[in-house]
C-alpha cells in the first residue's frame, strides 16, 4: 500500500514538474518580449527619436553590424517634437558606442519583423545612460513606397492628355 | 398543439439543466476550500486525471505538431515564405489547438472515468452511506475530482503545446530543411506574451468546464448500469460541444 502511494506521489510530482516546465518554456522562451528572468542584467538606456517607427515593437532587437547588443524597452510619442520616442536598452558590454552613431529601423527579410540597427559614428565621446541618438532613419513602409511607385507610373502614362490621378505626383 | 407544448417542455428542460449545473458548480466551489484541507485526496485526483493522461497527450501533441508542420509547409511554400512555419505552428498550437484538443482528449480520457466512478459509487449506495455518516460526499468525492481536473488541464495543455512545437520543428527543420535559426527567431519575434496568456486562460476555463460536467453527470446519474453508461456518453458529448462553444466565445472576447 505504501509502495503504491509512493509511486502515485512520484508520478504526480513528475507530471506537475513537467507541466510547469512547459508553462515556463512557453512564457519565457517563446515570446522575445516575454517575462525575462534577468532583465536587469547590466544595461543602459538611450533614447532615439524617429519620424516613423513602422511596425517596431517593444522587445525588438537592437543590433550593430548584425550582432544583438540590446533591445527596445519602450515606445512613446513625444508631443513636443511630434516624433516617436524609442527607448533602447543596450548591454553594458557595449559601452563604447560613439555618441554620433546613427540608428535606423530596418526590416529582417522582405516582410519580417522590424529591428533597430546602430551604425557607429566617429566621435571620441561615447553614449551613456540617458543620452539621445541624434541621427535616425525612419522605417521604410513598403505600402507607401508602392503608392509612390504607382503615382509615378500613372503620372508618366497620363502626362499627355488624360487627367486621371496625376495631380500631386508631378514632383 | 402537442408539438408546441412538447417544444416548450424541451426548452424548460434545457433551462433547468443549465440552472442545475450552475447550482452544482456553486455547491462544488463552496466545498473546494475545505477539500484543499485534505491535499492527499486532491493529489490522487491530479494523478488520475493528469499524470495518467500524460502519454496520450504527448503522443497526440507530437502528431498534431507534425501534421501542422507538413500542412503549414505545403501552404507557406506556395507563397515562398516557409520560414514563417514556426510562427504559424506556434500560434496555432498555443491559441487554439493546444487548449481545445487537450480539453477534448481530457473529456474522453479522464472525464469519462470521473463520471462513471462517481456514478457507480452512487449506484452502489456509497454516497448515501457517506451522508448517513454525516460526511458530505460533495466535499470528499466530488470536489477533489473537480479540483484535480481543474489543476491538470492547463498543465496538460502546456505540455501539449511544447511537444507540438517540437513536432512541427521535427518536420519543418529536420525533414523539410528550413533553417532552424529562422524557424525559432521568427517564432520568438512574432509570438507575444498575450498569445500565451490567451491559451492558458482558455485551458483553465476548459478544464473547469470539462471537470464540472463530468462530476455533475456522474453525481446525477441514474443508479443503474444503464444510467451510468448514458451519463458517461452525455459527459463526452456535452463536454465537446461546450468546449467548442466556449472556445468561440473566448476567441471573440480576446480579439
Amino acid at each position: 500500500m505504501a509502495q503504491a502511494n509512493r509511486s502515485m506521489e512520484v508520478g504526480t510530482g513528475l507530471f506537475v514538474l513537467l507541466g510547469f516546465a512547459a508553462l515556463g518554456f512557453l512564457t519565457t522562451q517563446l515570446p522575445a518580449s516575454g517575462l525575462q528572468l534577468k532583465r536587469s542584467s547590466a544595461s543602459y538606456s538611450v533614447i532615439a527619436k524617429f519620424d516613423d517607427i513602422g511596425g517596431l515593437k517593444v522587445g525588438a532587437p537592437v543590433t550593430m553590424a548584425g550582432v544583438r547588443v540590446g533591445q527596445v524597452n519602450a515606445i512613446g510619442y513625444d508631443t513636443s517634437v511630434y516624433r516617436a520616442s524609442v527607448t533602447l536598452s543596450i548591454d553594458r558590454r557595449y559601452a563604447r558606442i560613439p555618441d554620433d552613431s546613427d540608428a535606423a529601423i530596418q526590416t529582417s527579410g522582405l516582410l519580417g519583423a522590424n529591428y533597430v540597427a546602430i551604425t557607429p559614428g566617429g566621435a571620441d565621446t561615447f553614449l551613456h545612460a540617458g543620452s539621445q541618438l541624434q541621427f535616425t532613419q525612419s522605417a521604410i513602409v513598403i505600402e507607401s513606397l508602392i503608392n509612390k511607385l504607382f503615382a509615378n507610373f500613372s503620372s508618366n502614362k497620363d502626362s499627355g492628355d488624360d487627367k486621371k490621378g496625376s495631380s500631386d505626383a508631378s514632383k | 398543439m402537442s408539438s408546441l407544448s412538447q417544444r416548450r417542455s424541451m426548452a424548460l428542460d434545457a433551462l433547468g439543466k443549465i440552472g442545475a449545473v450552475s447550482l452544482f458548480l456553486l455547491r462544488v466551489l463552496g466545498q473546494c476550500i475545505p477539500a484543499l484541507a485534505r491535499p492527499q485526496l486532491v493529489l490522487k485526483q491530479v494523478y488520475n486525471a493528469g499524470a495518467r493522461s500524460l502519454v496520450i497527450i504527448m503522443l497526440s501533441g507530437l502528431f498534431v505538431g507534425m501534421v501542422l508542420g507538413l500542412q503549414g509547409y505545403d501552404l507557406l511554400q506556395r507563397f515562398g515564405s516557409e520560414s514563417a512555419l514556426g510562427v504559424a505552428a506556434a500560434l496555432g498550437l498555443i491559441k487554439e489547438l493546444g487548449p481545445v484538443l487537450t480539453a477534448l482528449l481530457f473529456a474522453g480520457r479522464a472525464g469519462t472515468s470521473l463520471c462513471s466512478e462517481i456514478g457507480l459509487m452512487n449506484a452502489t449506495d456509497q454516497l448515501a452511506a457517506m451522508e448517513m455518516m454525516a460526511v458530505d460526499p460533495v466535499r470528499h468525492v466530488v470536489a477533489p475530482r473537480f479540483l484535480g481536473g481543474f489543476i491538470a488541464v492547463p498543465l496538460l495543455a502546456a505540455i501539449f503545446n511544447c511537444i507540438g512545437i517540437y513536432g512541427a520543428q521535427l518536420v519543418g527543420v529536420t525533414m523539410m530543411g528550413i533553417q532552424p535559426g529562422t524557424f525559432w527567431s521568427q517564432m520568438q519575434n512574432s509570438v507575444e506574451l498575450r498569445d500565451v496568456n490567451e491559451g492558458v486562460i482558455k485551458s483553465v476555463v476548459f478544464g473547469a468546464a470539462c471537470s464540472l460536467l463530468a462530476v455533475y453527470e456522474g453525481y446525477h446519474a441514474e443508479p443503474t448500469a444503464d444510467g451510468v453508461g448514458l451519463a458517461t456518453t452525455r459527459t463526452v458529448v456535452t463536454s465537446a460541444v461546450l468546449v467548442l462553444l466556449l472556445d468561440y466565445m473566448l476567441t471573440a472576447a480576446f480579439l
